[in-house]
């Protein structure tokens, strides 16, 4: 294994010939990992390839079959998650680990609040202490609200805020920004060069390559959970570093097909919902993809429920194929040919202990029941074909999805919505989580859906992605849609300047 | 959540923001409203029937109440940790006879007392120990353990009985006397309950009983020790119904082998009622206690205006099935608050 030239400290932090196995699954082998004060490193590779489980191996929560993890030179071992923190290591999970009936400053501080005398809990001093953290990163979260209800995104943030509310030496984050838009990536950032600047370290996980290029020195690269390179990115290209996770060139990754729009599938008419979003109307034509861009809380997600009917709206109507939809019904929808990918796939759109086969099946019950009885040939078949179709890695199709690496699983709720064979889609990021080489699939997937007739209303905080998608961009500003733009004139300028609300429709 | 767009102020301080009051006024509310259906329970009462709120008749009103104040406050704790423990009636049963025949063999009170404590801290920990070690359901194995120590006691018990007169007159004095219209026991379940409730509040591990019930999962990830939280849960829970069984026996005077059979459907019901959820991660002991007064009262209620105690059951059963239908509507309305809030700029 060859080292960059790293003149200078010796590594905080270290794995060495780590091996880690799920039953027959072999999720690390001999993977090996240098972390040094003061840089931030990238752990790049496909959905699959072992990332979140060396973090967890990292952090305590597993432990290696074989190898060692090296803190400070020293071999050690991490009885639980505890004695990684107790170390100095602060971890930012793919999934959100939160305390649904607890406030954010409790959430952020729990196990670690702040005493006065006797050992009991300062509460003003954890308020405030929030209320800091809080603007450090630039947002507004009240920090006495219960984290039940919030947003992907500020549960995020709020993971955020947790990992860097200790002076830790060692800070890992495993895909933080999967759920944030540029602007509070770019504090994030501000905040993660800060505390290079201190001397900690930082190993980074995330499917948008410019992320990497943009913040990191280093890159680890894992394939199959075999350890493939940790070099400088320096000179390096994005189309090098995509060689490395995939092991090969890489399709295009905007496969956007022409087409000309048919009639209006689905058209959304003066929609409000009292406090979240105003006078919403657009159409969306058979054939066409419509990208809706905006903020984190620009109430693009809650246009998106409200039109399926998850939530009921105020005022203004909803129509699919010319039909009027009934108010908060989400079964007329999905009749009429709605098809909807949620935002929060774990939550709404996976039953966890459920195999990969069933979930899929799940919405293509009224097709696969002969005689009343579930025909489990044509589910097997049918959602086999989607899962090879999206590149689901898996051991068996019967496995829990809950075994699944996150992208995986992001990738079988895709699967389940467009076995539906919907008129009208409605995708709430798409590629969330998803790595580069199924991402191309997935837009390309997307793509010929719309070839074929189906309208398609993509709501994405990917500025490139809807740019390189879509026909028409539709951008919400403050719950209001403040700007159509055609292919034509999209740029990520005219974009983000109606996305914060600095241009006039 | 807000990025901070420059034409907006921002909003630098917001000591009490709209979020803390929302949080406060359900948890308020839940107890407020228990609050207002027992006064209006007593005043209706009194009004059909002055000889009600003698001072004797308050007395026996809190009389009743401590008991059930006490084992619902150690339920709490337990259920707010995502588990319950059915063992309680058994526990309390066991160690009310227990520290009967050690005052019949002309023992300290004092000593009974703790040795009452002593017997639940020990079916607490066999508990706490079978639940956070085995990955048995907390339902299975301490209905499992109420067989057991209902066994147990049954088989030491046989059919003798302890009666008042077996007791030291100082201890039966000390159940049913007090300060003016509150008893003893009464101040007893008071001082646990308060202690009890300013622990969950400002320690640390208070809070992470919360945490543990909230999302399992996340608690292990934060590294809170969560068999050891567990374990405590069910020693304090049993604690409690130990102390329960010793002031039981100071009250009544009259202890079998069937005392305390059924009582644990009358505690989870008490706990329920009082808004601690059974999913584990909200409620609070004071709501529970309200439960439990709540509870107990309408025995005494019913009798006072000539109603048939046979509608003791049935009422209690209304209460409950009430109770889980306002949380769920709570529970709906704050969702919605919530969300409206998340989407709104400020
Ligand atoms: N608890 C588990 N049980 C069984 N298999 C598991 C478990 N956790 C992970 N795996 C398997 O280990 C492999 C590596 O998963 P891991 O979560 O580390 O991937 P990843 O690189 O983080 O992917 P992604 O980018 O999708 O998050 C996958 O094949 C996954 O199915
Ligand atoms: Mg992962």
């Amino acid at each position: 294994m060859t080292h960059p030239s790293t003149t200078g400290p010796a590594p905080v932090l270290a794995l060495k010939d780590i091996s880690k196995s799920f039953g027959a699954v072999r999720a690390l082998r001999d993977v090996s990992l240098e972390l040094f004060p003061g840089e931030v490193h990238a752990l790049a590779g496909e959905n699959g390839a072992g990332k979140s489980t060396l973090i967890k191996t990292l952090a305590g929560v597993y432990r290696p079959d074989a190898g060692k993890v090296l803190l400070d030179g020293e071999p050690v071992v991490f009885h639980g998650p505890g004695d990684a923190r107790d170390a100095g290591i602060a971890v930012i999970y793919q999934e959100p680990t939160l305390f649904p009936d607890l406030s954010i400053a409790e959430n952020i501080f729990m196990g670690r609040q702040p005493r006065r005398a006797l050992g009991r809990i300062d509460h003003k001093a954890t308020h405030s202490a929030t209320l800091a953290l809080m603007q450090r990163l630039g947002v507004e979260l009240d920090p006495d609200r219960p984290a039940r209800g919030l947003s992907i995104a500020d549960q995020q943030i709020v993971e955020i805020a947790k990992a860097l509310s200790f002076d830790a030496r060692v800070l890992i984050m495993d895909e933080p920004t999967a759920a944030l838009t540029g602007s509070e990536v770019a504090r994030l950032f501000g905040v993660v060069r800060t505390l290079r600047e201190q001397g900690a370290a930082v190993l980074f996980i995330s499917h948008r390559l410019e992320e990497i290029f943009q913040i990191c020195r280093r890159v680890t690269t894992l394939r199959d959970g075999a350890w493939i390179a940790s070099e400088p990115l320096d000179g390096m290209t994005e189309d090098d570093l995509v060689r490395r996770m995939v092991g090969r060139d890489l399709d295009e990754l905007y496969p956007k097909q022409d087409v000309t729009p048919g009639e209006v599938a689905l058209s959304v008419r003066r929609l409000t919902r009292e406090g979240v979003f105003t006078d919403v109307s657009f159409e969306v034509r058979r054939g066409e993809i419509v990208g809706l861009a905006g903020l984190v809380g620009a109430g693009r997600t809650e246009v998106a429920r409200a039109v399926f009917g998850i939530d009921r709206w105020d005022a203004g109507e909803v129509s699919v194929g010319g039909k009027a939809l009934t108010n908060g019904a989400p079964s007329t929808a999905m009749a009429s040919g709605l098809a909807l990918v949620p935002e929060d796939r774990r939550a709404q759109g996976l039953v966890m202990d459920m195999s990969i086969e069933r979930n899929i099946g799940l919405t293509g019950l009224r097709t696969t029941v002969k005689a009343g009885l579930m025909d489990r040939g044509a589910e097997r078949s049918r959602s086999l074909d989607w899962a090879v179709k999206l590149q689901v890695k898996y051991a068996r199709i019967a496995d829990a999805v809950s075994t699944l690496s996150g992208g995986n699983q992001q990738k079988v709720v895709l699967a389940k919505w467009l076995a539906t064979g919907p008129k009208v889609l409605i995708v709430d990021e798409p590629t969330r989580g998803i790595d580069v080489g199924t991402k191309a699939e997935v837009h390309r997937l997307l793509s010929e859906l719309a070839a074929d007739g189906v309208a398609v209303l993509m709501i994405s905080s990917d500025l490139p992605e809807i740019l390189g998608m879509a026909d028409r961009v539709l951008v919400m500003h403050e719950g209001r849609l403040t700007a159509e733009i055609p292919r034509s004139e999209a740029t990520e300028e005219t974009v983000m300047a109606a996305a914060t609300g600095r241009a006039a429709a | 959540m807000t990025v901070t767009t420059p034409q907006e102020a921002p909003v630098t301080d917001v000591p009490k923001s709209s979020g803390t009051r929302l949080v406060d006024r359900v948890f308020k509310m839940r107890e407020l409203a228990i609050l207002v259906v027992f006064v209006v329970m007593i005043v209706v009462t009194q009004l059909g029937n002055s000889e009600f709120l003698t001072e004797q008749g308050i007395k026996d009103l809190l009389l009743n109440a401590t008991i059930l104040v006490l084992v619902a406050t150690g339920q709490s704790l337990v259920v707010i940790t995502r588990n319950v423990d059915l063992s309680v009636g058994s526990t309390l049963g066991i160690s009310a006879f227990a520290a009967g025949t050690f005052l019949q063999g002309g023992g300290n009170p004092v000593v009974a007392v703790l040795l009452a404590i002593l017997m639940g801290i020990g079916f607490g920990l066999l508990n706490g120990l079978l639940v956070s070690l085995g990955q048995v359901p907390a339902l299975v194995v301490t209905l499992g353990t109420l067989y057991i120590i209902r066994g147990i006691d049954s088989i030491w018990v046989g059919s003798r009985q302890i009666t008042a007169a077996d007791l030291p007159d100082g201890f039966v004095d000390f159940g049913s006397g007090g300060i003016s219209v509150v008893p003893w026991l009464a101040l007893i379940a008071i001082a646990v309950l308060v202690a009890t409730a300013y622990y969950l509040k400002h320690f640390g591990s208070g809070r992470e009983l919360y945490a543990l019930g909230s999302n399992p999962e996340a608690a292990r990830l934060a590294g809170i020790p969560v068999r050891k939280r567990i374990l405590a849960a069910y020693t304090f829970c049993g604690a409690l119904a130990g102390l329960a069984g010793a002031l039981y026996l100071a009250r009544f005077g009259n202890v079998d082998s069937g005392t305390g059979n059924g009582y644990e459907l009358t505690v989870v019901s008490a706990v329920v009622i009082g808004g601690v959820v059974f999913t584990g991660g909200s409620g609070s002991v004071y709501g529970a206690a309200l439960g439990a007064l709540l509870l107990t009262s309408i025995n005494s209620v019913l009798p006072a205006l000539g109603v048939s105690s046979v509608w003791v059951l049935a009422i209690n059963g209304i209460l409950l099935l009430l109770a889980i239908a306002v949380d769920r509507i709570v529970a709906l309305r704050v969702a919605s608050a919530l969300k409206k809030r998340n989407a709104r700029h400020g």
